[in-house]
């Protein structure tokens, strides 16, 4: 998988670099920000209620 | 040589038949033949090296032991597996990293997006309190998900300020300390009941183990301080200690709601006897398995904003 994105990249190794830095980082903002904020209330370790 | 001469002897051939196990014809031109056995070196060389590397390709999928008979499909099902086990691999490692990134997110992020919303929440908090007209201002009705007071605790910290809401779903937890809907409001008979997370999201709750018997918990609201302060006996530190038999802190199941009864630990349906304070987190630390239950009871009255505007006296008490 990685070695398939890495070929896919364009450019040399400099440019391939750069961007696999900001597919990292787009991935990681996309987790933080959309997907851990959504499914966070649906675990259950977050309880402090009593019901 | 036989490099250079190649492209040249090449030509001529082009649309023949392969050169290769052509005998040697006496009876042909002089520069044919002489050229011949070149071209045949040539074109061996490149069929000699693409043999040989479709044999270490071979080799390398080949068993240790040596096999050497596997057919033409057995090198292409062995590279499947290969690269199935390389992405299950990479998958797994992907996951781990994932769940890494979420206990940071967890512990560190969330802390940061509540201590964002808390700012927001406080200006909010106070620019509604300075334009309402004074008489205008009533705690009776609070609207679900409405920012109504600010909690502080010295003992959490001199500056320790937290806007709590009204509602104890996730939504308002994660911007604060919330208030358990139809339980008593600020200075109110009966018991102001809020939850707050222990780890993460700002982690309002965290200390609440630091806290010891008599320490001030202060509920500012629109035009007044409520003292309230933690149950137990002050002089010797011991929770369990107070004239009223409720205990100052406590650890629950998760399902034990008598802890914000009107009364703690009475009959949800009993009528209060005094005015108290509810703080409810889960215990232990990063886990919800339990629930650890701060009470304290209202000290004195509604102290004027006006009369106090730094805050009471209990709140630089130490």
């Amino acid at each position: 998988m990685y070695s398939w994105i890495w070929r896919h990249l364009p450019g040399p190794v400099a440019s391939k670099a750069v961007l696999a830095l900001l597919l990292v980082a787009a991935v990681a903002a996309l987790l933080l920000f959309v997907v851990f904020p959504w499914v966070e209330p649906r675990l259950p370790f977050n309880d402090v209620t009593v019901d | 040589m036989d490099d250079r001469t190649q492209p040249w002897d090449r030509v001529p051939e082009l649309g023949g038949p392969p050169p290769r196990s052509r005998p040697p014809v006496p009876g042909a031109s002089a520069p044919s033949a002489a050229e011949q056995p070149a071209a045949d070196d040539a074109t061996g060389d490149v069929v000699t090296e693409r043999d040989r590397s479709w044999q270490s390709w071979g080799e390398a999928w080949s068993d240790d032991d040596g096999h050497e008979d596997w057919d033409d499909d057995a090198p292409r099902g062995r590279g499947f597996w290969r690269s199935a086990a390389l992405g299950v691999g990479e998958l797994l490692v992907t996951a781990g990293m994932v769940l890494l990134l979420f206990v940071v997110y967890e512990v560190y992020v969330t802390d940061f997006l509540t201590a964002q919303k808390q700012d927001e929440l406080a200006t909010e908090l106070r620019e509604q309190w300075a334009d309402e007209p004074a008489d205008a201002r009533s705690l009776t009705q609070v609207e679900l998900g409405d920012a109504f007071g600010v909690l502080r605790i010295p003992r959490l910290g001199e500056d320790y300020t937290r806007v709590i809401l009204e509602g104890t779903e996730e939504k308002q937890l994660a911007q604060g300390p919330g208030h358990y809907v139809d339980s008593a409001l600020p200075g109110e008979q009966g018991n102001l009941a809020l939850a707050g997370h222990r780890v993460g999201k700002g982690s309002p709750f965290l200390e609440l183990d630091t806290m010891r018997p008599g320490d001030p918990i202060v509920v500012e609201t629109a035009d007044s301080w409520f003292v309230y302060r933690m149950l137990g006996d002050p002089a010797t530190g011991d929770v369990d200690a107070d004239p009223s038999g409720i205990p100052g802190r406590q650890i629950v199941a998760p399902t034990d709601v008598q802890v914000v009864s009107p009364t703690p630990n009475a009959a949800a349906s009993a009528a209060p006897t005094g005015a108290y304070l509810t703080l409810t987190t889960c215990h232990p630390r990063y886990s919800a398995r339990q629930r650890m239950i701060i009470h304290a009871r209202l000290d004195g009255g509604a102290i004027s904003k006006a009369e106090f505007p730094d805050g009471p006296d209990a709140l630089y008490e130490s």
